[in-house]
């Protein structure tokens, strides 16, 4: 039936609208934001994708997900074979529909995108991937394959790990996921608010890799229970995935008040702990009515909107550069404002003030300017002289940026690590010790989860070739 | 999940258990701690290994019943089970052979020391170990640490047990006495009194190490809600620490610190007290 559209009638479809809970309601509680589409929708929406040849969001998608035949499968209404597609590529898909930039990755090179709207690629992995998590009888059986007899540890069940774990199982390997935490997931679970990725899609998403035969074991940290040399005895390969680790402080006056966070804490509290969110939690949080976050990317976000939901009556985006400079995903941004964030743009943090109490009162800041370009293309924010002003403020939340984990590398000697404390690795993802992998932020630094899942795809690809030449 | 192989009270609210956990009794060292996490939806809680057993696959762990969330952990009986226990976490005590050491121990800090005690005597330390508490009832731990101890010295604040004062007392003799002063002193107690140790040393210039209890989320570095001033620098107790030199630090700041969620704790402990009354209705 798709086939049957001419191009013409598929540029006059417009672009879907995603449904969204009210702003006023939805910035009180933490139900997600973003309803999904309606079957109609999604069937228009795939008919708008023009199938050409070149498949250019394909090259922009980090995991390379089959993108023109997945849309093809549910413009043709046959939903099984578009999740089977789409489930063949990317082993997070669910997760991915919701949290993926795909402003700057697959819809950024859509043609559509040349001359009006690109095609809503995300929207409509969101849904042929809900779709199959509420019809698992109607999907098409996944063959079991051989087992190989051969064994891999994966280290963190974060999105690289996942992805990692898929693959390798659906190769026949026997897989074991190491978590450090109790619960399954890394950031998406701790760093994630549940009003963007509900916890319940993780929990799906984790089913569909122990159904694969996934073991998955908690609260093992590798490099304090294990080391990497002891998983490599036990292990015919390893995959390190441990994520991005210790935060970045300001290393400004005040950092120690009560009421200061770094993103990670207040996030892992709030998300992974459920403070603020059920009645009968034992881990407190700390709630005020004014909450400054110092940061503009995604996770400072995530902290000034869950604030907001923790009934903050001024949640603020404090951020040095301007709007533009953001490295927030866009539909972040436009759904913080519309929940009444306040952005305090062009603005530099100098001090945290306190009470004689050794609570947060104020974030004494300066205005900035925005200079020539610096190292990252970006305009350096310069400071304004004489600028110097107080905002209100009980909570300061820190989300400026994380850097390396020691906890792995430092048992782990042999493991070549750059400036910054990050693993290194060649271009098959292999580290300094043969038969170890790496991928995801311990490599990279702070990125994105599609960034990580492409890692654990591409080092498994890598891994199987490994354990190819070890017969 | 972890099981519960046995669990005796030592005092007033403080519990001695011994916990499987194999992978953990294996790789542990003096020093060093686990998150513990009773079931679903409780808080995660940093506690001290006491001790362990590789070959029996067990940890002890000195558990200090003051919040709802230990009281629920030590109310689990024998034969029942721990959802999360992760670790070991923070690194070694550095342990070496400095000669005449103090071990210096406040309420249940004193369960803290006991492994650094145990580690010292074993690299051959002449160890004067120091414990204090409110009264005898808070006393803890004296029976274990005595075959350890070249000598054993217990103050209580009222002298119902050892001499009337605080663990100060004993030490500041100590210091005194040019032929029983320390080469290292370790101090594991509440805030003031481990400030208190570390202002005492300070000045001879004793080698002192505390071991620090701050309030943590993860326990693995990711969070950086345990940090604290150390000398010019910010450390994180959870994998920096937990013990550090106890001449650097700010324990004025880290004493506040620990205050953030009073608030929220007496909310917690009220309900619990509220919960405790219907049930004895």
């Amino acid at each position: 039936m798709s086939n049957k559209l001419t191009p013409k009638e598929r540029m006059a479809i417009e672009r879907a609208a995603m449904a969204e809970l009210a702003a006023d309601v939805r910035s009180r509680n933490f139900e997600e934001v973003n309803l999904g589409l309606t079957p109609e929708q999604a069937l228009a929406e795939a008919r708008r994708c023009l199938q050409c040849k070149n498949r250019a969001c394909v090259a922009g998608c980090p995991v390379a997900v089959s993108i023109p035949e997945f849309i093809d499968a549910l413009a043709a209404d046959d939903l099984p074979r578009a999740a089977q597609i789409l489930r063949g590529d990317n082993a997070l898909p669910a997760v991915c529909g919701r949290v993926c930039p795909q402003e700057t990755q697959c819809e950024a090179l859509c043609v559509r995108g040349i001359k009006g709207e690109s095609v809503a690629i995300g929207y409509l992995e969101r849904y042929v991937a809900d779709w199959a998590m509420l019809h698992p009888d109607l999907l098409l059986n996944e063959e079991a394959p051989a087992a190989t007899g051969k064994s891999v540890a994966v280290v963190g069940c974060g999105p690289a790990g996942l992805t990692a774990a898929g693959e390798l199982a659906r190769q026949g390997h026997r897989v074991t996921i190491f978590e450090a935490l109790h619960d399954t997931g890394g950031v998406l679970r701790y760093g994630i608010p549940e009003f963007r990725l509900p916890k319940e899609i993780i929990d799906k998403e984790v089913a569909v890799l122990s159904r694969l035969g996934v073991t998955i074991e908690l609260n093992v940290i590798i490099g304090k229970t294990l080391t990497i040399a002891e998983l490599r005895e036990e292990f015919d390969a390893v995959f390190i995935a441990n994520g991005a680790g210790l935060p970045t402080m300001l290393n400004i006056p005040g950092e120690n008040l009560k009421g200061v966070y770094a993103a990670n804490e207040f996030l892992t509290r709030v998300n992974l702990m459920e403070a603020g969110r059920r009645d009968d939690c034992s881990t407190p949080i700390i709630k005020r009515s004014e909450v400054a976050v110092i940061g503009g990317g995604n996770t400072a976000m995530d902290c000034v909107r869950t604030a907001r939901r923790l009934g903050a009556e001024r949640a603020m985006i404090v951020y040095r550069r301007g709007e533009a400079e953001m490295p927030a995903r866009v539909e972040e941004i436009k759904h913080a404002k519309e929940e009444g964030v306040e952005f305090v743009m062009l603005t530099a943090p100098i001090e945290i003030l306190g009470s004689e109490e050794g609570w947060v009162s104020a974030l004494r800041c300066l205005r900035m300017e925005l200079g020539p370009p610096d190292a990252s293309g970006r305009r350096r924010p310069q400071p304004l002289e004489g600028s110097e002003f107080d905002l209100p403020a009980g909570v300061v939340i820190n989300a400026v940026g994380t850097s390396a984990n020691p906890l792995l590398t430092a048992t782990a000697p042999d493991l070549n690590l750059n400036k910054w404390g990050n693993i290194m690795i060649n271009e098959e993802g292999e580290t300094s010790i043969p038969g170890v992998f790496a991928g995801g932020d311990i490599v990279r630094g702070g990125a994105t989860v599609i960034l990580a899942m492409g890692d654990g795809k591409r080092a498994a690809a890598a891994i199987n070739e490994y354990l190819k030449g070890k017969n | 999940m972890f099981e519960v192989v046995s669990n005796e009270i030592l005092a007033e609210n403080l519990h001695k258990m011994v916990v499987t956990a194999p992978r953990i009794a294996r790789a542990r060292k003096a020093g060093q701690f686990v998150m513990v996490r009773l079931a679903q939806g409780e808080e995660r809680i940093p506690l001290t290994i006491g001790d362990a057993d590789p070959a029996a696959g067990t940890i002890t762990l000195f558990i200090q019943a003051i919040g709802a969330s230990t009281r629920r952990i030590v109310d689990t009986p024998v034969g029942g089970f721990i959802r999360d226990v992760a670790g070991p976490l923070g690194k070694e005590t550095h342990i070496t052979n400095w000669g005449r050491v103090a071990c210096v121990g406040g309420g249940v800090g004193t369960a803290v020391l006991f492994p650094l005690v145990k580690a010292l005597a074993e690299a051959g330390n002449q160890i004067t170990t120091i414990i204090g508490g409110r009264s005898s009832r808070y006393i803890i731990l004296a029976d274990e640490l005595a075959p350890l101890s070249e000598s054993l010295l217990i103050t209580t604040e009222d002298g119902s047990l050892g001499s009337k004062g605080f663990v100060t007392g004993p030490l500041s003799e100590m210091l005194a006495d040019p032929a029983r002063a320390p080469l290292a002193v370790f101090a594991v107690g509440p805030v003031p009194m481990m400030k208190a140790v570390a202002n005492m040393t300070r000045e001879p210039g004793i080698e002192t190490i505390v071991s620090l209890n701050p309030i943590m989320i993860d326990g693995t570095g990711m969070c950086g809600g345990c940090r604290v001033q150390v000398g010019n620098e910010t450390k994180f107790a959870c994998v920096d620490g937990p013990e550090f030199d106890a001449h650097l630090v700010d324990f004025d700041g880290l004493s506040d610190r620990l205050t953030s969620y009073r608030k929220e704790e007496a909310i917690s402990h009220a309900a619990d007290c509220k919960l405790g009354k219907e049930v004895a209705k």
